[in-house]
């Protein structure tokens, strides 16, 4: 029997994951070779360059949002898995405490300045700041930092008596001086060629100056020095370049028979604002044959105006009203990303390294299984 | 080291039909060839290898015994499922494969097993080959239609 090619329609029907009441269907995708009989589906590069495609929706540095379209959900988590862990960063890693004689104690102080993001020059996060090792033998670890490995910062506080504070002041900033410490009073101090890269406005500073570290009373004091390494998220948290990295796939909302007057109001109510808008029914409408708008000219009608606001919350499904009449889904191929940048990376930045890295990876493991077989 | 035991094994098991040991092979016996030398390098190894900096000396892909040419399973030691799905995909969608599956054995073992078996006519390493071809050419296409669309979203922003 020869085999008839899908038509376009029926390769869109492939795509949608089926969202019902209780229940969904065709998750995994199928576009493989061998699962349809007399269809190719093989990996074909510039088939995927056709079929791939990426549209933004919004691009600042701390926020980006887009979408990849055409492309795999291992792929596409491949990417958010290596934003969130495997891209490195600067972050404080020791604290060496002086003197801490305020209320939170020292290991959670050092804990509270690890998780404060720093941004910095570019260049020199990216190009001139390489990892730190530490040195197998323990006692040769002060032979390990460098000004290429290491950042150093300071912090010193002593909260005193303001003198002149009103006689009858009750707010304790006002009171006292320094009785909240800031992300802004750590102080970055330079070593060797460090400089060049981190001077003016690309010098090392906390992306947030207002974070709170601690709070004071007179004669309390903090007193301590940090180093900064480059680390991963796969390590720890603090090094991870977003807050968030996350996609959701594409809702599909599909209007099978019309939803017309009180009803329609209903059925807009039942998304989030903005996703079905109110049309009236055209004498086009109502001229064609079993379209289901015959004798309904200049009634109100439900329409799909932005699935992708849609958060499928299938709230439209419980009611009998609307039995037949709506069909939800999701694409499984378009995948509406969002980057959360913490301040080090330029968010759209953070994807592009992560294409990057997938590849470096890949590249890494090629030379080693040519290896193995050698 | 590993190189010369990857050496040794394949002629010796190409072409016989093995039986596959059915334990995991955590425990396997490590005598059974030269793998346990492989396997103390590896760990030893492995402490210092925090990251990819420098040049990877190590060997981090590894043959696990009782496999054919056409049937094989891989051991890559330092991955999960970033990598393990995205290669299982592509490798899937080689036509000469017949069947490709990845698997992280024990979640607090930094290890990530990959099958493949594949038709006759290539071998399961020339799979696994493509695949990482495949992905990189994957990567190119990703990043180039990425910049595309961000200065096009950059230009009609701006107008």
């Amino acid at each position: 029997m020869p085999h008839k090619p899908p038509t376009q329609e029926e390769l869109e029907r492939r795509k949608i994951v089926g969202i019902h009441g209780e229940t969904i269907t065709d998750v995994t995708s199928t576009d493989f070779p061998g699962h349809y009989p007399g269809e190719e589906h093989s990996w074909d590069i510039d088939a995927f360059r056709r079929g791939f495609s990426v549209e933004f929706h919004q691009n600042d540095p701390y926020e980006a949002s887009f979408s990849l379209i055409g492309c795999d959900a291992s792929i596409a988590n491949a990417f958010r898995r290596i934003m969130i862990a495997d891209i490195p960063t600067l972050a404080i890693e020791t604290v060496f405490i002086n003197n801490n004689t305020s209320v939170i104690q020292d290991e959670v102080l050092s804990h509270r300045l690890g998780l404060i993001p720093f941004k910095g020059g570019h260049e020199g996060l990216h190009n001139f700041l390489k990892w730190w090792r530490k040195p197998a033998d323990e006692s040769q670890i002060n032979n390990s930092y460098y000004d290429f490995n290491t950042v150093s910062l300071r912090l010193e506080v002593k909260c005193e008596h303001n003198d002149a504070a009103a006689p009858n002041e009750t707010d304790p900033t006002k009171l006292y001086k320094h009785a909240h410490v800031y992300a802004r009073d750590i102080e970055f101090c330079p070593v060797g060629r460090q400089d060049r890269y981190f001077s003016g406005a690309d010098a090392i500073a906390p992306v947030n100056s207002d974070i709170l570290i601690a709070k004071l009373r007179p004669g309390q004091e903090i007193s301590l020095s940090m180093h900064m390494h480059k680390g991963v998220g796969s390590d720890h948290a603090k090094f991870s370049p977003v807050a968030t990295a996350s996609y959701r796939l594409m809702p599909v909302i599909r209007i099978e028979r019309p939803i017309l007057g009180a009803d329609a109001e209903k059925f807009a109510r039942c998304f989030p604002r903005g996703v079905i808008a109110l049309d009236k029914v055209t004498k086009e409408d109502a001229a064609q044959r079993g379209s289901g708008y015959e004798g309904h000219e200049g009634e109100v009608k439900a329409v799909v105006a932005d699935p992708m606001r849609d958060t499928v919350s299938r709230e439209c499904l419980r009611h009998p009203e609307f039995k037949d009449k709506v069909k939800l889904g999701r694409r499984r191929d378009h995948f509406i990303y969002l980057v959360e940048s913490t301040g080090q990376w330029e968010s759209d930045a953070i994807f592009l390294e992560a294409v990057a890295h997938l590849k470096k990876r890949a590249q890494d493991l090629e030379k080693q299984v040519v290896n193995m077989v050698r | 080291m590993p190189r010369a035991k990857a050496r040794k094994e394949e002629p010796a098991e190409a072409g016989s039909d093995i039986v596959m040991d059915e334990a995991p092979t955590s425990h396997q016996p490590e005598s059974r060839d030269d793998m346990s030398v492989d396997q103390d390098e590896d760990d030893e190894v492995e402490a210092e290898d925090d990251e990819v900096e420098e040049e990877e000396e190590v060997q981090r892909v590894r043959l696990l015994p009782g496999s054919t040419p056409t049937a094989a399973s891989f051991e890559f030691l330092n991955e999960s499922h970033t990598l393990g799905n995205a290669l299982r995909y592509i490798i899937m969608k080689n036509p000469d494969v017949e069947f490709c599956a990845y698997a992280i054995p024990h979640p607090s073992e930094a290890k990530m097993n990959v099958r493949i078996q594949t038709f006759e006519g290539t071998t399961a390493i020339q799979a696994l080959e493509k695949g990482l071809r495949d992905l990189q050419d994957l990567c190119d296409v990703v990043s180039d239609k990425f910049i595309e669309a961000r200065e096009k979203f950059a230009a009609t922003a701006s107008s």
